[in-house]
């Protein structure tokens, strides 16, 4: 839906849509139709996508020494999916990256049964975990523990699940009731 | 060998993208580990049957006692040998077969050479769990082999029949195996061989055992999955259902005969089976038209012979049985590969459509005659110099044994008379039949064809270096003051007799083919394995239905009412016979905690009262946000933090799935009892679910040392200050493994199922103009909606609202 298309003259706007954003506020190519929108909710998920983003992988990142962990951190990460399906819509075809849901966990499951194997390469157990500490200028030191990677599987084993929940329930639900209505 | 196995696998790895451009090319390829194989176990053959064996061995499982152990001795030399050198051949003859760029050709190049490298493991094993691992990889090549791309009906059924049967072999086998381990303390078959176990388990095992062996080597009853996986390739019926694979069964009671030589029944059940399969099978090849069902019939009469021999556990039965393992393998592998060319070039394998093929096709006639010569047992062949033996076997004994000789005699009259069928059907002139067409073969196939022939003439002719091989391996049984030894001329004694018979009464049998065939139409046939099998799987599936229509009612509310009911049954019998005191009870520890409590009651009466779905989903929430808050007040702020999220998406998945469903919940109970019946059970999971947390909270009074190691060790150990992050991702890392994997699983079940329903919906408008399919398609959304199906709300949300608990309760 373009600019010229929303604002062509003659058009009466009726006093329940006054309010539809008539700009792309989302990066996704597609929007909801016009009904749908709500300009508070897009710019919401605008705003807050990003951060919530950055918010789960500082979640992830911590879970070693604060709260949260790879899983909280997926979970998070998934929602700020999820506020951006609320504003937006379809998530399986058009949005900017294309994310597949089961190709992300498999991703994930890979990394984390991969990262538990790495130790058996170098005499250890499966699933042991090494401590790296070193210094980097500017940023102090800084400690690696192994595991992580673990956690950036479990990470991005909960995105895929939540990204197919959209997928599935969200998006092919939505359709369905799209197709209901135009019956 | 380990590495011999390794690089054939690895070969067959790479494959496919070399016969993606080039068939030629990737038989070619192919052809090389298997060469390899030969090259290096030929190259030991004189260490070998200088009594030398060669051992390898490599931890696999060690903590279970599991290893890989390969061990080349005489029998795994022969063998060796049939797989490794068939297999060259039966690799160098497909591209000619196949023809460049058949997509046949291309699936089966990795997949004959993964068979090569499953079946040469399977030889060269030396332990039973090993043995069972390649044995079940052959059962698969074989299904895909048999498959190929699964387009026709025929081609489905017939791998699915041959899969069915040798897996469920296998598995008795597996049991036969463990039975036998177990009785012994070890799974070595050179350990059980020097030291056999005894004790009434032998029996069970021996039993066990040979069900497998009887399923994997086409015995009787259980012998009609060969025949129908004839519609595979005809390179792959030689190299798999005539040569190697199908000699599984043979071998493995070759092996194993020494093992079980106190068991009675052992050489009673392969005596009885094997002569069985034998006539059987060698009476219906007297009456097949088609030349590769008629060579299959051939294959499984030849096996049940062998096996007769190998399970007898005498010196004697031993030579034969070794002689006529290479024998068959040599001619069959020959007359498959000459079928397989008659049936290229001229286009038929019918025996009633071949006419004149003699004349037009004299090379091929070269490679056939003493190849079937072999199959008759004609001297100078070795298939001679085995039936010889194998008549020698059973002269010197009492009754049984006689009755087992003229079993034998009849079951090669039967295999005279079908090599006679064979040669004249496939190259004869038939009277009142046009002359057939037919190209000149190229070197290509001839090759392949010949060398197995020829060497069966050559190594009737040089027996004793057959002989040095089958008495290296017969040696492991007594014997006695003047062992057998295989020759072409014995003398004028009784096994020449038996072999003059056979031939004889062969050629009668060919000649009164008409006769016979008229006789055999009369006959009644009341038993009949394939319909015994059809009927069979018929009766698993009906079963299967009407179980699954039992138990999956597909109703929820039953569902949970079952669960519910058993948690009561189980769990409430436990909780009240045990009665563990409730100690130290308290109202609550902060005060906090009761004003939580309270909005999280009220929460629930309003779940109960409520009569609109969206508002009860809403409540649900509140509720497990209000549990959230408990977590943090006690001091879990990860547990918390998981709580609050994973609430969060169920809320979210619920408000999904509820667009699709009745604002309101439904109002119609069938039955007003029934309401009474839903009321009770869920009042009493409740109260259970009370007094249990109750109980449990209270059985602990101060952490267990478990806990306090995980404080202590956290920060050295894992590298963490958080502990609770500590035990997921290194304590019990395997347990996040396992469940991520849950997880993964679950997701990807759920939506496929979500996502089939759609598929199905969509496949069915699919008469829909193309125009405005496309468009219908670039909106991703179904056109018509006719079709549509509520989505069950049950399904979709739960691993996602489950499993995550699952991580909080062990944390």
């Amino acid at each position: 839906m373009t600019e010229t298309e929303s604002q062509s003259p003659g058009e009466q706007e009726a006093w329940t849509t006054w309010d539809t954003p008539s700009e792309r506020w989302l990066l996704s190519g597609y929007t909801r139709d016009r009904r749908e929108r709500k300009i508070l909710l897009e710019l919401a998920a605008r705003i807050l996508f990003p951060t919530v983003l950055v918010f789960s992988l500082y979640l992830l990142f911590a879970g070693h020494e604060h709260t949260g962990g790879g899983f909280s951190g997926g979970l998070v990460a998934g929602q700020a999916f999820v506020l951006r399906y609320l504003a937006g819509g379809r998530m399986d075809s058009s949005s900017t990256v294309s994310l597949q849901p089961p190709v992300l966990i498999g991703v994930g499951l890979t990394i984390a049964t991969f990262i538990s194997l790495v130790p058996l390469a170098f005499g250890g157990t499966v699933l042991e975990s090494a401590i790296y500490t070193f210094t980097v200028p500017m940023l102090g030191q800084i400690k690696i523990v192994t595991s992580l990677f673990l956690d950036i599987g479990v990470y991005l084993l909960i995105l895929g699940v939540v990204l197919d929940l959209l997928r599935t329930l969200g998006s092919a639900i939505e359709a369905d009731v799209a197709a209901v209505e135009r019956r | 060998m380990l590495a011999l196995v390794v690089s054939h696998l690895l070969v067959a790895l790479a494959l496919p993208w070399v016969a993606a451009r080039n068939t030629r090319a990737a038989f070619t390829v192919a052809a090389l580990p298997p060469a390899a194989a030969l090259v290096w176990t030929l190259g030991h053959a004189g260490a070998v049957l200088g009594g030398q064996e060669i051992v390898e061995s490599l931890a696999w499982a060690p903590r279970l006692g599991l290893e890989i152990t390969f061990r080349l001795d005489p029998l795994a030399l022969l063998m060796t040998v049939l797989v490794s050198g068939i297999g060259v051949l039966v690799l160098l003859y497909c591209p000619g077969y196949f023809g460049p760029g058949s997509a046949d050709g291309r699936r089966s190049a990795p997949l004959l050479l993964a068979f090569a490298g499953v079946m040469l493991g399977l030889v060269l094993a030396d332990d039973l769990l090993l043995v069972y691992v390649f044995w079940e990889l052959t059962t698969i090549c074989s299904f895909l082999l048999v498959g190929q791309s699964g387009i026709s009906r025929e081609q489905r059924r017939s791998a699915m029949q041959a899969l069915v049967v040798t897996i469920f072999g296998g598995l008795v086998m597996l049991l036969g195996f463990v039975v036998l381990g177990e009785a012994a303390g070890t799974y070595r078959i050179s350990e059980l061989v020097a030291d056999p176990p005894g004790g009434g388990a032998m029996a069970a095992a021996a039993v066990l055992i040979l069900i497998g062996a009887f399923t994997k080597s086409a015995q009787l009853p259980f012998h009609n999955w060969l025949p129908a996986a004839m519609v595979a390739p005809t390179p792959v019926s030689a190299y798999l259902h005539a040569a190697s694979m199908v000699k599984a069964g043979v071998f493995l009671v070759a092996r194993l005969t020494p093992v079980f030589a106190g068991v009675v029944a052992w050489p009673v059940l392969t005596a009885v089976f094997g002569l069985l399969t034998m006539i059987v099978a060698g009476w219906r090849a007297l009456h097949e038209y088609d030349l590769k069902i008629l060579l299959a019939y051939g294959t499984v009469s030849q096996l049940g012979f062998v096996m007769v021999l190998v399970g007898a556990g005498t010196h004697t039965g031993a030579v034969a049985g070794t002689a006529m393992l290479l024998a068959h393998g040599l001619f069959k592998s020959a007359l498959f590969l000459v079928v397989g060319i008659v049936d290229h070039e001229a286009g038929s394998r019918d025996i009633r459509e071949l006419s004149g093929l003699g004349r037009r096709l004299p090379w091929l006639v070269v490679i056939a005659v003493p190849a079937a010569a072999s199959m008759a047992g004609l001297p100078p062949t070795l298939g001679f110099l085995g039936k010889e033996a194998a008549f020698e076997v059973f002269l010197h004994g009492g009754a049984g044994q006689a009755a087992i000789a003229a079993g034998l005699v009849l079951g090669s009259v039967f295999t005279v008379g079908y090599s006679a069928r064979l040669l004249w059907g496939a190259f004869a002139n038939k009277p009142g039949i046009p002359a057939t067409a037919a190209h000149a073969p190229g070197a290509g196939l001839l090759l392949p064809a010949a060398v197995p022939a020829l060497a069966g003439v050559v190594l009737g002719v040089v027996y004793p270096a057959v002989d040095e091989l089958s008495a290296a391996y017969a040696a492991v049984f007594e014997a006695g003051t003047d062992p057998y030894h295989l020759a072409l001329w014995h003398g004028l004694n009784l096994a020449l007799l038996c072999s003059l018979i056979a031939l004889a009464g062969g050629l009668v049998v060919h000649a009164a083919r008409t006769p016979i065939t008229r006789v055999r139409g009369r006959l009644v046939n009341p038993l009949n394995a394939q319909r015994a099998y059809e009927r069979s799987m018929a009766l698993l599936e009906r079963v299967a239905v009407g179980v699954t229509g039992r138990v999956q009612a597909g109703s929820l509310p039953t569902y949970l009412g079952i669960i519910l009911l058993t948690v009561l049954a189980v769990s409430g019998t436990a909780l009240l016979t045990r009665s563990t005191p409730i100690e130290q009870f308290r109202a609550w520890d902060r005060i906090l905690q009761v004003p939580l409590a309270i909005a999280i009651l009220i929460a629930v009466a309003g779940v109960v009262r409520a009569r609109r779905r969206l508002t009860a989903v809403l409540l649900v929430g509140v509720i497990g946000y209000g549990i959230g808050g408990i977590f943090i007040i006690d001091g879990a702020p990860d547990l918390a933090l998981t709580q609050f999220l994973v609430e969060t998406l169920t809320l979210v998945a619920f408000v999904f799935v509820l667009r699709r469903l009745p604002v309101r919940f439904t109002q119609s109970d069938p039955a007003p009892g029934l309401r009474w019946v839903k009321m009770l059970i869920a009042v009493g999971g409740g109260v259970f679910m009370a007094f249990a947390s109750m109980i449990f909270s209270s059985a602990r009074q101060t952490p267990s040392g478990v806990s306090e190691q995980y404080i202590a060790r956290a920060e050295q150990g894992a590298g963490a200050t958080n502990v609770v992050n500590a035990i997921i991702v290194d304590f019990r890392a395997f347990d996040t493994i396992g469940e991520i994997s849950v997880l993964a699983v679950a997701a990807t079940g759920v939506a496929s199922l979500i996502l089939t329903s759609r598929h199905e919906r969509r496949r069915r408008r699919g008469s829909l103009p193309i125009t405005e399919r496309s468009a219908a398609d670039e909106s991703a959304a179904p056109g018509n909606a006719g079709a549509a199906g509520p989505i069950r709300p049950g399904t979709g949300e739960d691993p996602q609202g489950r499993d995550p608990r699952q991580e909080e309760v062990r944390e």
